[in-house]
């Protein structure tokens, strides 16, 4: 098992992330490891591939999966809607690093998370897998959470089982 | 590449000197008298001494000093070559480069072994009346008398240092000699005219005094002679010769990754001044295209700017590939230092002979080849050729040949690798397959097929396994490192006349000719190189096989495997289907698709890590409307439809 990916608070214990909803959920990423906030774009389907990443896009020229977060935390496929956007993202992955784009109903906003105001998931009465959450902040509007998000896609490589669906079979 | 590390720079060039010392000591391995050699292998080896020392790698710029000065003898004809000293330099040129990549840390021991090896060498060369330079060493003292080049300060050293360096030796007394010093108007302010004597007295051997002055050396004038009051022979102590574990280290070189080199590509300027004339066309077209913007629609003046820009895009593109051939004389120069120690470990005599060198070939194939060919030219070496005896039995030279060849043809470079041994037992390769169960016994199977055996996993002939081959690790690596390079891989062999295998590799793997179909609402490339031809399925023809999924094709069973069912794509087939045959090698395979879109020459992109466990796919391609089409692994395909075809073989 891996260890959680650390959270690098500042010095005055706060973190600048970038604030988005998936379902009724608000999630939040690190602003340093955004690189772009697009529209849509016209996924293609990789057959055979796990359906958390089960879709490319050309990205400037790169082939970049697109990386549906949802599935990681159980809930229900979703339409696109005029509010759906793409955030790419650049995370390391084994030893090097790659950019993914994730799927998101709404991007908010750049804030900053107060560590006093954050808690570890707790050890009971959450569904999602804990390894795939690192913190919950608590906030006036409600609680926002920090995915692990090196640790889910490692999920998709490693043997540690797959976080949605069984990735398809290939063999007809 | 303007805030190039200058470290990294030298490392580079360090590794290209050290790959010409190499091979200069190789040539000189054969033609031990030649002059010629021995100076250049001299100017490489200074070379990297002056550039090392600039850079601060000052273990290296030592014990590079040390061979330079053995190498120096010879030059000077004071000792003759001897194979036994050119081995020493090959070791050392090892150990020069685990010092340039490394930080030096932990190998001054292997240093002090190989340069303790280095000596022995030399005075042998030498013979035995040679004295021992240990016995220069004197007890109480040495005189020093030095005078440095003119331009010596010019060029950065301070003689100050030096004699500060000398008087932590010991107890110094300097005297300066100002005999050279010209008058006042001829004095050049920035030369150095003072010439110095020291009276050094200290235990430190003469090398130590010598170190002083490593990098001024080679121009000074400098004379060490001990003081003549302690003038007093001492016994010379015998200089211990640890053996050099010669195999180990040498595996232990090759282990390393090679890979490093691969990125930095040297370019000649030439091309890059190409390169540059169609940049500087571009950005004209690209003004042209603005001012077309901006002013009214022009619509001929705007097809002219799109079809220049077409021209220049494509020519663009040639000569970007262009860039990226590096000739396959760098790949080749590798294996001739495999060969020599494969000779020295193995008791064979063999000769490399390499030909078309100047076949160019795209720098990423080069660095993937290099494995492939190591394990080939070994097991050339180890299988292949007879131990001198048998050869002489056989009436053949008592040298064996290894042949590496490379030519272009089409679209593809063709590499041969060829001995002249025993060929290979295909007694033994049946007897092996029939153990393993990959034929039944007594079943007639074609020749090539027979020889194809020796590329299962784990399939090996050699009755013993030796260091360098034999444990069936690597034909089947093989085949599978030149899969993925789109190549194919051929072996033939003659009972006593030797073996011959031939790789052909696809020139580049940037760009591939691929054919685009459409599987539901996706579209896909297939590699053009696999196509072998396209038939329709008719609709009685596809009900017909529902159950069995093989068409007949020229009498023979070919099976096909339905895409749209295979990527789930849920959408129903197109009245029209299509089936898409391809091969690699003899064996064949249908894909049927739902239309064929047709012809796409491809720019391959990577897939993402992610997406590396996806084995379908060899990778992706942008189409001209921005979207994303997935290249189909040919491979694989195969392999999956063979799969089906043995499955329902077994049915019956």
């Amino acid at each position: 098992m891996h260890e959680p990916t650390p959270i690098l608070w500042d010095a005055s214990g706060q973190l600048a992330v970038l604030t988005f909803d998936l379902d009724r959920e608000t999630f939040a990423i690190e602003a340093v490891l955004v690189r772009e906030i697009l529209d849509l774009l016209p996924e293609t389907a990789v057959p055979g591939a796990s359906p958390l990443v089960g879709s490319v896009v050309n990205f400037r020229g790169r082939i970049i999966p697109i990386a549906d977060l949802r599935l990681a935390f159980g809930m229900p496929r979703a339409e696109a809607t005029v509010d759906s956007r793409i955030i790419v993202i650049e995370i390391e992955h084994g030893d090097e690093a790659i950019q993914i784009g994730v799927r998101t109903d709404k991007v908010h906003e750049v804030t900053s998370l107060d560590r006093a105001a954050s808690e570890e998931p707790p050890a009971v009465g959450m569904r999602w897998r804990r390894d795939f959450v690192r913190a919950l902040v608590r906030r006036s509007d409600g609680v926002i959470v920090l995915p692990d998000l090196p640790s889910i896609f490692r999920s998709l490589c490693g043997g540690d089982g797959d976080p949605a669906v069984g990735a398809a079979s290939l063999v007809p | 590449m303007n805030g190039q590390d200058p470290v990294a720079a030298f490392r580079v060039e360090a590794a290209e000197l050290l790959d010409q010392i190499e091979q200069g000591l190789l040539d000189l391995g054969h033609r031990l008298d030649d002059r010629e050699l021995v100076d250049e292998v001299f100017r490489g080896l200074h070379t990297l001494k002056g550039s090392g020392a600039m850079f601060g790698f000052d273990a290296l710029a030592t014990f590079t000093h040390h061979c330079e000065s053995a190498f120096d003898r010879v030059r000077k004809g004071l000792v003759p070559a001897t194979g036994e000293l050119v081995a020493v330099i090959l070791f050392a040129k090892d150990h020069m480069r685990a010092l340039i990549e490394g930080d030096g840390a932990g190998l001054e021991a292997a240093g002090d072994t190989i340069l303790a090896r280095l000596r022995a060498a030399i005075e042998g060369a030498a013979g035995a009346d040679v004295p021992a330079q240990a016995a220069e060493d004197a007890r109480g003292g040495w005189r020093i008398i030095f005078r440095l080049p003119p331009d010596a300060m010019a060029n950065g050293t301070n003689p100050l240092m030096l004699l500060d360096e000398l008087r932590e030796l010991g107890e110094a007394r300097v005297v300066a000699r100002t005999d050279a010093i010209p008058p006042l108007a001829d004095l050049v302010p920035t030369r150095c005219h003072v010439g110095w004597e020291v009276e050094l007295r200290t235990q430190a051997p003469k090398s130590e005094i010598e170190d002083v002055f490593i990098f001024v050396m080679d121009d000074m004038e400098l004379t060490i002679e001990p003081l003549a009051s302690s003038v007093e022979p001492s016994p010379a102590p015998q200089p211990e010769l640890p053996e050099v574990e010669t195999p180990t280290d040498v595996a232990a070189q090759q282990g390393r990754p090679t890979a490093r080199s691969g990125e930095h590509v040297r370019v000649p300027a030439e091309r890059l001044d190409e390169l540059m004339d169609r940049v500087g066309e571009l950005v004209i077209a690209q003004s042209r295209l603005s001012q077309l913007a901006n002013g009214g629609v022009d619509v001929v003046a705007l097809r002219s700017v799109s079809e220049e820009i077409e021209r220049l895009s494509g020519e663009l593109r040639d000569t970007m590939m262009v860039l990226r051939m590096v000739p396959v004389a760098t790949l080749f120069g590798r294996f001739r230092r495999l060969v020599h120690d494969l000779a020295r470990e193995t008791g064979k005599a063999i000769d490399l002979v390499t030909e078309g060198e100047n076949t160019e070939v795209d720098k990423t194939v080069v660095e993937r080849l290099a494995d492939p060919l190591v394990h080939l030219i070994r097991n050339a070496c180890d299988h292949g050729l007879e131990p001198p005896e048998q050869r002489f039995a056989a009436g053949k030279p008592a040298a064996g040949v290894i042949r590496l060849s490379a030519h272009q043809a089409g679209g593809e470079v063709v590499i041969t690798v060829r001995d002249d041994g025993r060929g290979i037992d295909r007694e033994r390769v049946r007897a092996k397959a029939e153990a393993q169960g990959l034929i039944q016994p007594g079943q007639p199977i074609a020749d090539q097929d027979l020889l194809q055996m020796i590329f299962h996993p784990g399939f090996s002939t050699a009755a013993q396994v030796t260091n360098l081959s034999g444990r069936g690790v690597g034909m089947d690596v093989v085949k599978r490192t030149i899969e993925s390079l789109r190549g194919s891989i051929d072996v033939s062999s003659a009972s006593g006349e030797g073996s011959s295998v031939v790789l052909r590799i696809p020139l580049t793997l940037a760009i591939i000719e691929g054919l685009l179909v459409r599987v539901g609402a996706e579209r896909y490339v297939i590699p053009l190189a696999a196509v072998e031809e396209c038939l329709e399925l008719s609709l009685e023809e596809d009900l017909r096989s529902r159950g069995r999924s093989f068409i007949t094709l020229r009498d023979r069973l070919v099976p096909f495997l339905r895409l749209r069912e295979m990527f789930a794509t849920g959408t129903r087939p197109d009245p029209y289907q299509k089936i898409v045959v391809i091969a690699t090698g003899a064996e064949r395979v249908g894909l049927v698709v739902d239309q064929i879109i047709g012809n796409h020459q491809t720019v391959i992109k990577s897939m993402s890590p992610l997406h590396r466990d996806v084995g379908t796919f060899a990778g992706g391609t942008i189409l001209g409307d921005g979207g994303v089409a997935l290249i189909l692994d040919v491979a694989q395909l195969v392999a999956i439809g063979q799969q089906q075809e043995e499955r329902l073989r077994a049915a019956g």
